[in-house]
């Protein structure tokens, strides 16, 4: 029993209330109440990364102990992988709420901001902990309701469009994924991540197998935003507020869409060579078409929108290929270097995603606008904002010494050496269009000479602002030590380990 | 077998509403149809041909009872979406005080 497990939940559960009750006679209490919180939140995590390493812990929650090695009670598991998506979620959860202090002063009813807020963080943490299939599904709609309601706060047109196509979408995959627990259940009597593992090794029907697989893979997928289900992300992504923007692209599609397939298609099914092309293709389908969709765009928000599935596209490629590696039986170390290029940007993409939308968040702050025609020369006016999202640009299209080179680089290597070359190709091309994407991004915004006369009165955005924007770019830079090989065995193997192995997780589970 | 087929049925009406169907609410109901029928499969999964309550009584000689597991999963998933419809419906009063109409295909603002 590890006690720190149920604090990523309850804390901000009780952050959410306490705002809701107290932030109505103490003024400004929310948002310091909701920095601190989170802050609480990143100490825990970060030192639940240190502490984990390779090993593997429990808590039952209700203290209700196995039965015949049959676990009964809720399980929460927290092991190498878990944290690392732990550490991501509370880390640019603290740097957005810290951000909206000064940002969400132009909206009106904060309290139910920052509520909202701690309510998404806290189901967020809740879906990295779960070890059981319908704790996953109650932590899920409690992230995306609250989600729903972010989207839509703005209350004008745009945000109220966003919101309902994002509420419909949805409902759609919660229904899917709920479809796919219940047939789960039918078969196997049990909703314990690893009981399931240990009933479906023991022999199972193959057509039900592959139904289910793809309820699940359809159901996450829609809320991971992989391409033929990516209708909704651009709308929900460019409307929300921008600290919100940042949480959903940074983070939530992560946690709720990415996490949850890895985890269920490593970890409770067995992989088979179908499905593990099938994600790969869907990733490779991802990648491409989402940067070309991103290229057009000329409101800022939209643009990041449509890159973020475009990268996103590149983990679930990557870790493909390590799928489709282990299925047919080849080398494990490639296997592994392409599930650690795959985790390895997922990390990267949260800094310098959540960086992006940030600065799509400072420049509609300071000139009222995202279409990036009306924008330029804004270099000038505000340095901080253009140096970061430099950084983050840079980032993002692969350019050497930051975090995303290193990892579309161990993407490329594995591709290449599972002699997957076309994909490796396809990977280079997209990441060359990317660096097209954002060089227009750079050049219109920030370098591009336009009337002068209405441009004099632009400051630079105040200090929480800038603060939130220098960590995230200091983070960009910082991330690519992950490489080095001390630091990579700390951190990124024991994740690769807990997928690799497709007996420890069920084993070390059931065994406790 | 055949109320497990009628319950899919049930999912496929939902479905052809939230296709075919350009009024707002109604997509919200059909929204609403697909949800009931997949808690509707649910609490299916858990009956026993025969079973009776689980009120475990040992001086009761019936041995069959049905599985209380899904019911329990079953209650949480309703409490959830009722909430999601609430949203729902909350956002759909706004649009249609911002657009006047509860007609989709007027409302298209975002596009691309």
């Amino acid at each position: 029993m590890n006690p720190l497990i149920p604090l990523f939940v309850v804390i901000p559960l009780a952050g959410a209330f306490l705002i809701m009750i107290l932030g109505r006679f103490i003024k400004d209490l929310n948002k310091y109440l909701t920095s601190l919180i989170l802050l609480i939140l990143v100490v825990l995590s970060i030192y639940s990364l240190l502490i984990t390493g390779k090993n593997l812990s429990l808590y039952k929650v209700g203290g209700w102990e196995a039965v015949n090695k049959i676990p009964i009670g809720i399980y929460m598991v927290m092991d190498g992988f878990t944290v690392i998506v732990l550490c991501i979620i509370n880390v640019v959860g603290f740097l957005s709420a810290f951000y909206s202090i000064s940002y969400i002063k132009r909206f009106t009813a904060e309290n139910y901001f920052y509520a909202l807020f701690c309510l998404m963080v806290a189901g967020m943490n809740g879906v990295v902990l779960s070890g059981d299939l319908f704790n996953i599904f109650v932590f899920l709609e409690i992230s995306v309701i609250s989600s729903y309601a972010l989207v839509a706060f703005g209350v004008e047109k745009n945000e109220l469009e966003a919101s309902f196509k994002y509420q419909v979408l949805g409902g759609l995959a919660s229904f899917l994924i709920l479809f796919g627990i219940a047939f789960i259940y039918w078969k196997t009597k049990t909703l314990n991540i690893a009981d399931i593992r240990q009933v479906f090794a023991s022999g199972y029907d193959k057509k039900f197998y592959l139904f289910v697989q793809i309820l699940m893979l359809s159901g996450f997928g829609l809320k991971a935003a992989i391409i033929p289900f990516h209708a909704w992300l651009p709308d929900a992504h460019s409307s929300a507020p921008s600290p919100i923007s940042a949480m959903l692209s940074g983070v939530l599609i992560k946690a709720v869409g990415i996490y949850v397939i890895i985890r269920l298609f490593f970890n409770m099914f067995a992989i088979s060579e179908g499905m593990a092309i099938l994600i790969t293709t869907l990733g490779t389908l991802s990648m491409a078409i989402g940067v070309f969709l991103a290229i057009g765009q000329w409101d800022i928000k939209r643009l990041l929108a449509y890159h973020s599935i475009s990268q996103m596209g590149y983990v679930v490629l990557s870790v493909g290929i390590g799928m489709i590696i282990i299925s047919r039986g080849g080398r494990p170390e490639i296997a592994a270097l392409a599930i650690a290029g795959g985790i390895f940007h997922l990390i990267n993409h949260a800094a310098f995603k959540g960086l992006l939308f940030l600065n799509a968040g400072a420049i509609e702050y300071t000139i009222g606008t995202r279409d990036l025609k009306e924008m330029g020369g804004l270099a000038k006016m505000m340095p901080a904002t253009s140096a970061t999202s430099f950084i983050a640009s840079m980032s993002i299209s692969g350019i050497p010494p930051f975090n995303g080179f290193f990892s579309k680089l161990i993407i490329i290597i594995a591709a290449v050496m599972g002699r997957f070359y076309l994909l490796a190709l396809l990977a280079v091309i997209v990441s060359i269009i990317t660096l097209a994407s954002f060089l227009k991004f750079q050049r219109y915004a920030f370098y591009n000479k336009t009337d002068e006369g209405n441009k004099r009165n632009i400051r630079e955005v105040p200090f929480p602002m800038i603060f939130s924007m220098v960590i995230m770019s200091i983070l960009c830079v910082v991330l690519s030590l992950l490489v080095i090989p001390g630091i990579r065995e700390a951190i990124l193997t024991p994740a690769i380990d807990i997928l690799m192995d497709p007996v420890k997780y069920s084993t070390s589970i059931i065994g406790i | 077998m055949i109320v497990y087929w009628l319950c899919f049925i049930l999912f496929l009406v939902g479905l052809y509403g939230l296709i075919t169907r350009r009024n707002l609410v109604k997509i919200a109901i059909s929204l609403s149809i697909m949800e009931f029928s997949t808690f509707l499969f649910f609490a299916l999964v858990g009956y026993i041909e025969g079973g009776v309550a689980p009120i475990v009584n040992p001086a009761d000689p019936v041995k069959i009872y049905v599985d209380p597991l899904p019911q329990a999963l079953v209650l949480t998933a309703i409490v959830i979406g009722l909430a999601t419809t609430a949203m729902m419906m909350a956002v759909i009063i706004r649009l249609y005080r911002k657009y006047g109409t509860f007609d989709i295909r007027e409302i298209k603002n975002l596009r691309g």
